[in-house]
């Protein structure tokens, strides 16, 4: 009966898409501010069914109805709660259904929060956040439906993929999700304004935080899943250049320059066309991600011919979208009013070259991303594109915007001096240099690598340092005063601080993992002693017990480092039954200075176990310098929450344009 | 002009890389959905020696009479590992005669094979050489085809049969051709 | 400098940095790219002992044999026509069994195949992409259904 509700709330929710997409841009072209105001109302109900569908699908996850189809193959009576609930997205239909709530959500946002939006741009906004509804609706309901029932109903369900039985992928998709159709608000806005034909500072000023909010939650999705497949794989890799990572890499760089962009669009008024641009191709690329993953190209070319249904619809749906949009933009953008000039070397131009780097580094990725389809599609050769790809084509291309990261917030806006502001940066210039140098002087000139990475991170968290204590005047005015502008920094000054210092520290856990890693595999016997560098491992068990819904070899190793007990590690090999799985469950000790990693294999007849153990220096600052990035997003966040409600604020509060100045 | 053609070119961009990705995909030939050449054609009269004792194997006659499904399976090939339980559900939930044809395999094998997996079939040929796959068109294993009651080949499934391929395309037609027998 | 020319230099940058990139991901496609063979294509086309190639195809039944108690492993990869040898030194991946599909990078010497990575990965369709293409007969072997 739920699930049925369900259903039904999904082609309601339809049907409501079809009114909102139609009732408001028809409006806005007549200029009816009745049937404009019909925006927000319907964006507002139509979250509401989709909401309706949604729970009554986790409804039926969590009584563990398995008369719903979906349930039964994605599900079992056994599973811990947690995942029963991160199974309704753990699975195609669930997925979409997510996709769009989240969607729905976000048009809801603008219909709740966007009372000083000017009434046409708010009624289009909604219409075309709709128009995307409508298609993933159709989607769903033609294809995909999630409410489909069993009849005979079986008496428990197939289980869930063990591996996805985890903590850090029960919130990895929804993160990703937010953060994927997050940027549909920012192509809706780009819709809008191109139908307007105006882009104008208060667009940018809207369309920021919910960038800086996709941006956000993406990069924190990103950096879950890279972190479920560094301990979950039992493979000790944090990031593979498979095509999945990379369909959600590309939305994350493109959206990435366009947050830079939008602040030019917002403080100078310029690149208006650009951001434009930048925000259909963001999104598109998040519909790509979609489609990549959705679709089973990934699996096999053929799995698409195979099952065109599904493909196709999503093609379709991509290649309208991006067709129909950059349509739009080819008629439409150059009517856009040119704004504010600027000198090449400005923070603006800085901000230019950002956005050029950034988007030439997304091409490569999606070259190595594509070209294997490409080529499999035209000759039927199958190649395959690894890491030595994109270490060799990605990494230099992103090399210039480490370089350009240090000196472009130091460059005033409108016109600067290069010299200026190389001159400052001459401490974190001697920073870098002993930095390297003494990388050098340790791996005795060896691998040039480690050193530019060291290098640059150092380059990088010099330049950070340096904006700041530009910013407060340091040594320059007492230090009370100095400290007293720390304190009165926007948020959006932290955040951009915040978010380029993990960079920093996200490049030195990346090149610390990738040059400095040792390994060894050996087959232990309980008793037996491993050593790896400091390390000493006495494996001093192997047991067998019985989890919720596995079974499970759990080894027990005594570490000692240097001589000194370190830590007792327990490594598990699993066996899911129901689905006759067997996973790894790494046993990690993590330190500041990096990561010691325990996996056991299968036993062997004789009483051995293969253990590998991996000493991965600095890991765990890829996180740590994940998480700033996102902390930096939080606290930019934070200040233009301020800054939207700043019109009503102002009248109160004269010092309001304090906060305007900052540069970001 | 210059100026218009520049805010043109996403546009054609994206249409030659759509054009690109699309067209070899859409046109290409999947091997999957490739008509048999045997399509319509009387099944090649093989006479293959039965793999079990207590079940018949496949003769010339055995083809006529009723529509049935057979089906070229072998114990070393792992997705006819995947299919297995669909063709178990056929057996025990239809009454459309399954005929097996192992191919290319060794003959203990396949009687594990099915004593731990379970016979679905009504009668299972011996095809040792792989000379009946060979004139049946088998492009590999598995592979089932529809065959009528006059002994012609109908349709022609290459790779496990997955439960929407039979009920959307199989079982329907096993009806078309049962009524235009009757 | 007008908005004109500013948007052309913006544009001409773009370009030099695109051609950069172009130059770079064509000389990193020469060096890095892998190119797939299932054991028929080894059998009739030859690869030269020192080219990186990757392999994939059923893991044949029976031929998984263990040495060094599980560190080292041969086993024989089949796409039902033809077969290869190969050898690995390193622990197999969890999907690693008899009778499903594995992709093996490494160099073939003419008889044996020296993997010096055994792929299975997440991919829980037992089945990487390339080996189901390979096997061809296998269609659909089970729709995508990851969840990332």
């Amino acid at each position: 009966m739920i699930a049925e509700i369900g259903h039904y709330a999904l082609v309601l929710a339809f049907f409501v898409a079809i009114a909102q997409v139609v009732v408001p841009l028809y409006g806005a072209a007549r200029r009816d501010t009745a049937l404009m105001g019909f925006a927000a109302p319907a964006a507002s109900a139509q979250f509401l069914c989709i909401a309706i569908a949604f729970g009554a699908l986790m409804h039926a996850y969590i009584t563990s109805d398995f008369s719903v189809a979906n349930v039964a193959q994605n599900s079992h009576s056994l599973k811990p709660l947690l995942y029963k609930i991160s199974g309704v997205w753990g699975n195609h239909e669930g997925s979409m259904v997510f996709w769009v709530l989240i969607l729905a959500l976000f048009g809801f946002a603008v219909a709740a929060f966007g009372r000083q939006l000017p009434d046409s741009l708010k009624a289009r906004v909604i219409s075309i956040q709709g128009l995307i509804g409508l298609a993933f609706l159709a989607f769903i309901l033609l294809t995909s439906n999630p409410f489909e029932r069993l009849d005979p109903a079986p008496l428990d369900g197939r289980d869930l993929n063990p591996l996805l039985q985890d903590p850090g992928l029960a919130f990895h998709p929804p993160m990703l999700y937010i953060g994927y159709v997050g940027f549909s608000l920012a192509f809706s806005f780009a819709m809008a304004a191109l139908i307007e034909g105006r882009v104008d500072p208060a667009w940018a000023r809207w369309v920021r935080p919910w960038t800086l909010a996709a941006w956000t939650f993406l990069t924190a999705g990103i950096t879950l899943g890279s972190w479920w497949a560094y301990y979950e794989l039992g493979w000790g890799g944090w990031w593979f250049w498979d095509p999945v990572e990379n369909a959600s890499f590309m939305p994350w760089l493109a959206g990435t320059a366009l947050l830079h962009s939008a602040i030019v669009v917002e403080k100078r008024d310029a690149l208006k066309a650009w951001t434009i641009l930048l925000a259909i191709i963001t999104f598109s690329l998040s519909l790509m991600g979609t489609f990549l993953v959705r679709s089973g190209i990934l699996t096999s070319v053929h799995a698409f011919a195979v099952d065109p249904e599904r493909g196709l619809f999503i093609l379709g749906i991509l290649i309208v979208a991006v067709g129909g949009s950059l349509t739009l933009f080819a008629v439409r953008a150059p009517a856009l009013k040119a704004g504010g000039l600027f000198a090449p070397v400005s923070r603006e131009g800085g901000l230019v070259l950002n956005n050029l780097i950034l988007s030439v580094a997304t091409v490569t990725v999606f070259i190595g991303t594509l070209y294997p389809l490409f080529l499999d599609a035209m000759t039927g050769d199958k190649v395959s594109v690894g890491a030595p790809f994109f270490n060799a084509t990605f990494v230099p291309v992103m090399i210039p915007l480490l370089v350009l990261l240090a000196i472009g917030p130091l460059l005033p806006w409108k016109r600067g001096n290069l010299r200026a502001a190389v001159e400052k940066l001459w401490v974190s210039a001697l920073f870098t240099v002993v930095v390297a140098g003494g990388i050098l002087v340790l791996e005795k000139g060896a691998p040039l690598a480690p050193v530019l990475g060291f290098g640059f991170a150092a380059w990088v968290a010099g330049g950070v340092v340096t904006e700041l204590t530009e910013r407060i005047r340091l040594f320059r005015i007492p230090l009370g005063d100095s400290l007293r502008r720390l304190f009165n920094l926007p948020g959006a000054a932290y955040g951009m601080s915040l978010a380029h210092l993990g960079m920093a520290v996200f490049i030195c856990g990346a090149t610390g993992e990738m040059n400095w890693t040792r390994e060894l595999v050996a087959t232990a016997r309980a008793g037996d002693t491993l050593t790896l560098g400091q390390y000493e491992l006495v494996l001093e068990k192997v047991e067998r017990s019985q989890g919720p819904n596995y079974f499970r070899d759990m080894a027990t190793l005594n570490v000692s480092k240097d001589g000194v007990p370190y830590a007792t590690l327990h490594p598990e090999r699993r066996l899911y039954p129901v689905q006759q799985m067997p996973t790894t469950e790494a046993a990690i000790r993590s330190g500041i200075s990096g990561d010691l990693y325990v996996a056991i294999g299968e036993g062997s007849d004789l009483g051995g176990y293969i253990v590998r153990v991996w000493v991965k220096p600095l890991v765990p600052w890829i996180w740590a310098g994940a998480m700033m990035m996102v902390l930096g997003g939080l606290f930019s966040l934070s200040d233009r929450r301020l800054r939207i409600g700043a019109p009503k604020r102002s009248r109160r509060r004269p010092a309001a344009p304090a906060v305007t100045e900052a540069g970001d | 002009m210059l100026n218009r053609l520049l805010f043109l070119l996403p546009l054609l961009i994206f249409a030659v890389i759509a054009g690109y990705f699309t067209v070899p995909i859409l046109t290409k030939k999947d091997p999957h959905l490739l008509p048999s050449v045997m399509i319509d054609k009387p099944a090649p009269p093989h006479d293959l020696g039965p793999l079990l004792e207590d079940k018949p194997g496949v003769g010339p006659e055995a083809l006529r009479g009723e529509v049935k499904l057979v089906n070229f399976f072998a114990s070393w090939c792992g997705p006819c590992r995947v299919e297995h339980p669909i063709l178990m559900r056929l057996a025990a939930e239809t009454d459309l005669p399954l005929v097996g044809i192992n191919y290319k395999d060794q003959r203990d094998a396949a009687l594990v094979w099915l004593r731990e997996l379970g016979d679905p079939f009504g009668r299972i040929g011996v095809d040792g050489d792989g000379r009946a796959a060979i004139d049946w068109g088998v492009y590999g294993v598995p592979e089932t085809y529809v065959v009528d009651a006059s002994g012609h080949i109908r349709y022609r499934h290459v790779g496990p049969l997955t439960a929407q391929a039979l009920k959307e395309t199989i079982l329907p037609m096993v009806e078309q051709l049962k009524a235009a027998k009757g | 400098m007008t908005p004109k020319r500013r948007r052309l230099s913006i544009v001409l940058i773009g370009l030099a940095m695109l051609g950069t990139a172009a130059a770079l991901v064509l000389t990193a496609f020469e060096d890095n790219l892998v190119f797939f063979f299932s054991p028929t294509d080894i059998a009739e086309k030859g690869v030269g002992p020192d080219r990186r190639i990757r392999i994939g195809g059923m893991v044949e039944d029976g031929s998984w044999q263990k040495y060094e108690e599980g560190l080292r492993s041969e086993f024989v990869v089949t796409d039902f026509q033809n077969a290869v040898k190969v050898v690995y030194r390193g622990s197999l991946p969890d999907l690693f069994r008899e009778g499903q599909g594995v992709v093996a990078e490494g160099k073939f010497n003419g008889t044996v195949f020296t993997a010096s990575e055994v792929l299975a990965k997440h991919d829980e369709n037992y089945m990487p992409r390339e080996v189901a293409d390979a096997l061809k007969k296998s269609g659909r072997w089970k729709e995508g259904e990851e969840a990332k």
